[in-house]
């Protein structure tokens, strides 16, 4: 397949203004700035890319809903907090081709007329702070920002701005106040930023891949780029594969390829190391449903899986996951769930902002509950207690927070409760062997009594 | 709101024409009684309150006329506006409920339920939350969360094991107040109101904290253990004052002056003052002015009878509205005193509020030969 996004990352000094120029970068400004804003609007509804940042919402129909009163600015953030415990795509991308995001991010604000556009970066990032800012001043320079751009009359600015350290702020509305100096707790929608966004005038927020998707789009306009891709998965997506595989790393994939060809063939992840078997896989970063390896590889249907939107959603929560956020996390048959569950309900526990009762004390609820099955103090009317403390949370938050606490212990206890129940069963040995039961789930065996 | 074009919207299967944008729940409150979702965050007076406690969560089993689908998740009613030809259900819908026991659990797990020496006590918003919504017994067995006492400034004191941030206290200080010193500290459920560095709070109107506070997180140092709520009888004065409305509630036990606050209204909120405005009143009226001498005394405040406060045969009980036949679509409710209604057998001609002092036998006396006649008229 034709990579588009990181066609050019192997490419010495690519990082650097003359080398990206050289190889064809910033053709789509110069294609971009002679179309209307809301031709460039179109491509991008055309090209059916859906938003990369997880929700897979489709951007240009975002875009198009964005608000137009008279006189009032309107903003453009690029949301690189990227924290999502699995996820690191928009890492590679920023640190080794900035300039394809600082491309993207010129188009994108021209088309949804944002002046001032901001990257909002998590502070972990510190190193790419400084070369982004570095390609922000290399294009001012050349005259891709600034005044006036290349003689079309539009003016543009593009600042950094890091986060300090918390995974909340990668919610739209949470990194909003957190732009405006304020503590990061999401807002309450509506309004919603398209509406009331950045200091209350209309604001888009995107994902660091979606922006980038966009120079591709205009440069082979936007139906070529809807073929590419099945169904409503247009495209390409980056994913970031980590876990158990011999090859981790981010990849380019087509979203035409099955789960098995993605774990196991050499171009991606290479297969497991030590001849060890796939237990269970996080398709989409770590807010989404695991699933065991029974699942994973086909559909509760019988039917393969494919790495897209569609494919990997199917059967709903009971049987399928999420496309998410594109962090591929691949479990051995060594690993053990209840340690991994309790290793993310600790995460959230320590990301939620407190603002909403049911996650500020449900997630700290659950931390608990998981930490005594872990070390071998469980009960097993605990089991019961947290399928019932993470459906109390789940759906009853004002943001996607607590969803992401409560779906990973929900899929959990639905795929593995034997495994819980084995904790509870055998606490001295589960705190001798430190790794809990390793349990395999073997495809061969039916999907077993949903909870 | 006047020129607003009026929209109708159907909450518990009660039909209540509103102005356009209002939210749900004071769609609600309007209808009033149960029909109205229990609120700990949101405050009507403070602009930007709600959304955070998430025990106003309703079911909007239709969106509108022109949208009739069902929204999917639980909406909070308290930020979400009627739209015409809306459904909401409230005390209706099971998922309601059920989410709501979830909260009050959520609320619960970590407060200490100190109660007992709590001067927030009989008037505390968490106590009758968890009294109406939620379920008996706990299902948390771990350590609560505690935090260190603080004490804000002579009058105000800080007890943040008890707090459920509901933000409310921030907001009255940015809103009614020229500067704030304390906000919200840390996050998750380390989350803190505090002022960073130890400081007081002495703005003229940060009293008010102490009103909005829906849980003992925040009292009244110059009332601090000195009496309990119910004990004390509420009395509303005005005084004349250059700061604020001067409009309060007096809470007396004899002739002693215990505690100044607010005037609140049915939602226990600050009610609105004579002249229009917001009754919020300033420190000077809170802390010091103690003596009965400093007021004019209006008579007692009517208090809601299911309230602890009217305890002690109380002159000025109000009856709650209730709504319950109307939400059933015209079905009585069965109550255990019913029974009692359709035996006939413990009914008698007595007005038992009338009598001084307990009743005896021979009160009954009376009533009884007047019945036992009604009953033999009754079989001729």
């Amino acid at each position: 397949m034709k990579k588009l996004l990181l066609e050019k990352d192997h490419i010495e000094g690519i990082r650097f203004y003359e080398t990206y120029r050289r190889e064809g970068g910033y053709k789509s400004v110069e294609k971009a700035l002679k179309m209307s804003p809301a031709e460039v609007v179109d491509e991008v509804k055309k090209s059916g890319l859906r938003g990369r940042g997880g929700a897979g919402f489709p951007t240009g129909l975002k875009w198009s809903f964005i608000a137009k009163p008279e006189g009032v600015p309107r903003h453009l953030i690029c949301n690189a907090d990227e924290s999502e415990p699995g996820t690191f795509k928009d890492r590679y991308l920023m640190e080794f081709i900035p300039h394809l995001l600082v491309e993207g991010l010129i188009i994108s604000s021209y088309a949804l007329g944002s002046n001032v556009t901001y990257i909002y970066i998590r502070g972990e990032y510190a190193w790419i702070v400084d070369i982004l800012e570095q390609a922000i001043a290399e294009a001012k320079n050349n005259g891709w920002l600034g005044k006036n751009i290349l003689g079309s009359g539009f003016d543009c600015e593009i600042y950094v701005h890091r986060g300090s350290g918390a995974y909340i702020c990668g919610e739209e509305t949470a990194l909003i106040e957190s732009l405006e100096g304020k503590r990061g707790n999401p807002r309450i929608k509506p309004p919603f930023p398209a509406v009331k966004g950045l200091w209350q005038r209309p604001t888009v927020v995107n994902n660091v891949e979606s922006i980038a998707a966009v120079v591709p789009i205009i440069n082979m306009g936007g139906d070529e780029y809807a073929k590419i891709g099945v169904g409503k998965s247009t495209g390409t997506k980056l994913i970031s594969a980590c876990g158990n595989i011999n090859k981790p790393g981010v990849y380019e994939i087509d979203m035409t390829i099955s789960v098995e060809e993605f774990i196991y063939s050499d171009e991606y992840c290479g297969g497991i190391p030590n001849g060890k078997r796939l237990k269970a896989c996080i398709p989409g970063g770590s807010s989404v449903p695991i699933l065991p390896a029974n699942l994973l590889l086909k559909t509760a249907k019988g039917e393969t899986r494919y790495m897209n939107y569609e494919s990997l959603s199917d059967g709903g929560f009971a049987t399928g996951s999420m496309m998410g956020s594109g962090g591929f996390i691949v479990f051995d048959e060594d690993q053990c769930i209840v340690r991994h569950t309790y290793t993310l309900s600790r995460f959230y526990w320590h990301e939620s902002c407190g603002q909403c009762s049911p996650c500020r004390e449900g997630t700290g609820w659950m931390e608990k509950i998981l930490k005594n099955i872990e070390y071998g103090k469980g009960k097993m009317k605990d089991i019961d207690l947290l399928w019932h403390v993470q459906s109390n949370i789940e759906g009853n938050t004002i943001c996607p927070l607590g969803d992401a606490a409560a779906w990973p212990v929900a899929a959990a206890i639905r795929h593995f409760r034997d495994e819980f129940e084995w904790h509870v069963l055998n606490p001295e040995e589960s705190q001798r062997r430190n790794f809990g039961l390793a349990h395999y789930a073997d495809p061969l065996i039916p999907i077993g009594e949903l909870v | 709101m006047a020129d607003q074009p009026l929209v109708k919207v159907t909450i518990d299967n009660i039909t209540i024409e509103v102005p356009a944008g209002t939210t749900i729940l004071n769609a609600a409150r309007k209808i009033g009684g149960d029909v109205a979702p229990p609120t700990m965050c949101y405050y009507s007076k403070l602009e930007d309150s709600g959304g955070k406690c998430r025990t106003c969560l309703v079911e909007v089993s239709k969106g509108s006329d022109k949208d009739p689908r069902p929204m999917p998740k639980l909406v909070a009613s308290c930020r979400t506006a009627v739209m015409d030809g809306m459904e909401v259900k409230n005390i209706t819908s099971q998922r309601v409920i059920t989410a709501r026991k979830g909260v009050v659990e959520f609320l619960l797990i970590n407060h200490p339920l100190d109660c007992p020496i709590c001067d927030q006590a009989g008037e505390c918003d968490l106590q009758d939350l968890s009294y109406g919504h939620g379920e008996e017994g706990t299902r948390t067995e771990f350590r609560r969360r505690t935090f260190e006492k603080h004490t804000l400034g002579n009058q105000i004191q800080l007890h943040m094991t008890r707090c459920i941030l509901c933000y409310r206290c921030v907001l009255v200080a940015d809103q009614l107040t020229k500067t704030r010193q304390h906000g919200v500290l840390d996050r998750g459920d380390r989350a803190e109101i505090a002022t960073y560095i130890e400081k007081s709070l002495d703005n003229d109107f940060i009293g008010n904290v102490i009103d909005v506070c829906p849980v003992g997180a925040l009292t009244d140092r110059t009332f601090r253990f000195k009496n309990r709520v119910w004990f004390t009888k509420p009395v509303d004065a005005h005084r004349n004052c250059s700061k604020c409305c001067g409009e309060v509630r007096l809470w007396m036990r004899g002739d002693e002056v215990f505690r100044v606050t607010t005037r609140r209204d049915i939602w226990n909120e600050v009610a609105t003052a004579s002249d229009g405005k917001t009754g919020w009143i300033c420190n000077e009226c809170r802390f010091e002015k103690k003596k009965v001498s400093d007021w004019v005394i209006e008579g007692p405040t009517k208090v809601n009878r299911k309230s602890v406060i009217s305890a002690n045969k109380y002159v000025a009980a109000t009856k709650p509205d209730e709504f319950l036949e109307e939400v059933m679509k015209g079905v009585k409710p069965r109550f255990m005193l019913d029974i009692h209604n359709e035996s006939e057998v413990n009914e008698p001609e007595l007005r038992l509020d009338l009598i001084d002092g307990p009743a005896h036998s021979n009160d009954f006396k009376i009533a009884d030969e007047a019945h036992n006649k009604k009953l033999l008229n009754g079989s001729e």
